[in-house]
């Protein structure tokens, strides 16, 4: 109930978007999140998309594993 | 999938687990408030990982768990009344009340639908304009906000045969309950997804006034480990605070939008946790501008008041007091087919995580 999956938003129609999670393309409702354009990721929670992905923050995270790993 | 392969390298697992070794040898327990988390944690078998002193233990966060059977009583029951038809999350169908459950209802000829999302219930709402249109609210502050928008949109365009059955409930209250009652914990792993709406500013009263650790986590074995790693930092440098490890989707401030449309639909009232008892301020009921589709105000809903089973341990559980096999009644008379108390309601319960993925532990 809890879970959120990242998905990316393929095209945007008004409120609604197109995201692809997964290779599969749900209909999200886009009335909690701004400036979210196509292409960007963002959180899928029943049926809405509740937060954008940060990219950047998400590869920052990985670089300072890996770089913990060296 | 993107950020999640990535988050899966069990090497890196690994060397966070060997950090986590060297920074201290004390008993450690740490509460996760997220049904999210407690499945994540055992499907990935996190416990049979991580050193000896450190203990995890599954807090209040499985929403569908801590409703209680009155809510599934008081669904059973519009769903027997004349041209109602029931929308709801497929989590709920299978949950047993105190003598059915609405996927029995529904084998008995009573309209239950399952819906993806709120919008979805508020089509069959447009579409079906000569029934009333009942949806099962349910969640914390991640779904909350998607019931509000549907509220809304029902209000705004005058859809008058749509309504709601509200189960909705936030996080910070219980947390402070069990915090108040004294539940030996040092750290919370604070719920993903939630905080992706509040921000992690809704979990700053818990170092200052508590002295707990706090990280607000993802649902990746790394994102997990981390955060363990994190919270026992902080812990033995005896420096209480919030942090984010989950920051490629949380800020402090939360998603603000979010928030605005959830307040403006939602007032909180005091609501009853199942298992743990009435908590002040943590539901959500509908505002009085909304109070045409309250479904409690508008429908005549009778439930009898009914008992939790004597043998049941979920409350003490759910406070980190004892673990599920502590419970007499685990795996023999209570199962996910048969579910005798709340802890084992759903997959996201302590109880039947525990059940299903106990081959690691
Ligand atoms: S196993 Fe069942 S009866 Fe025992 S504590 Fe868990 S939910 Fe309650």
């Amino acid at each position: 109930m809890c879970l959120s999956i990242p998905g990316k938003v393929i095209e945007i129609k008004g409120d609604t978007a197109d995201v692809s999670v997964g290779g599969t393309i749900v209909k999200v409702g886009m009335q909690m999140v701004d400036r979210v354009k196509e292409g960007d990721f963002v959180l899928v929670h029943a049926g809405f998309a509740l937060q954008k992905i940060n990219e950047k923050e998400a590869l920052e995270t990985l670089k300072l594993f890996r770089e913990m790993n060296e | 999938m993107k950020f999640i392969d990535e988050y899966r390298n069990s090497e890196i697992v690994m060397d966070l687990v060997k950090k986590i070794k060297t920074i201290s040898q004390k008993e450690i327990s740490l509460m996760e408030v997220c049904g999210g988390h407690t499945m994540a944690i055992h499907r990935f078998g996190i416990p049979s990982l991580l050193p000896n002193n450190i203990k995890l233990i599954s807090g209040p966060g499985c929403p569908v768990c801590v409703s209680g059977i009155e809510f599934i009583d008081k669904a059973i029951a519009l769903s027997g009344k004349k041209n109602v038809i029931i929308t709801t999350y497929g989590d709920l169908i299978r949950v047993r009340g105190s003598k059915s459950s609405l996927e029995k209802e529904k084998s008995k000829d009573a309209d239950i639908r399952i819906v993806y999302s709120t919008l979805e219930a508020l089509e069959i709402a447009k579409h079906n304009q000569d029934k009333k249109v009942v949806f099962l609210g349910i969640g914390f502050e991640t779904t909350a906000p998607a019931t509000a928008v549907a509220i809304q949109k029902a209000y705004e365009d005058n859809i008058s045969n749509f309504y709601l059955l509200t189960a909705h409930k936030i996080m910070p209250p219980v947390m402070q309950a069990l915090l108040n009652e004294k539940v030996k914990i040092h750290g919370f792993i604070c719920p993903g997804h939630v905080s992706a709406i509040t921000g992690s500013k809704i979990y700053e009263f818990i170092p200052e006034k508590y002295k707990i650790a706090c990280v607000v986590t993802g649902f990746e074995p790394i994102d997990i480990m981390q955060s363990v790693y994190m919270l026992t930092k902080q812990i033995h440098d005896k420096d209480p605070k919030v942090e984010i490890q989950y920051s490629r989707a949380v800020t402090k401030d939360g998603n603000t939008k979010a928030q605005e449309i959830m307040n403006e639909v939602f007032e909180t009232r005091d609501d009853i946790w199942r298992g743990i008892g009435e908590i002040p301020n943590s539901g959500l009921k509908l505002r009085k501008k909304y109070k045409d589709l309250d479904a409690e105000l508008v429908f005549d809903i009778q439930i009898e008041q009914v008992k939790e089973h004597s043998a049941c341990i979920c409350g003490q559980i759910l406070r980190g007091q004892k673990s599920p096999k502590d419970c007499k009644l685990f795996g023999k008379v209570c199962s996910p087919d048969n579910p005798i108390g709340a802890c084992m309601v759903s997959s996201e319960g302590a109880c039947q995580a525990f059940y299903k993925y106990r081959k690691y532990e």
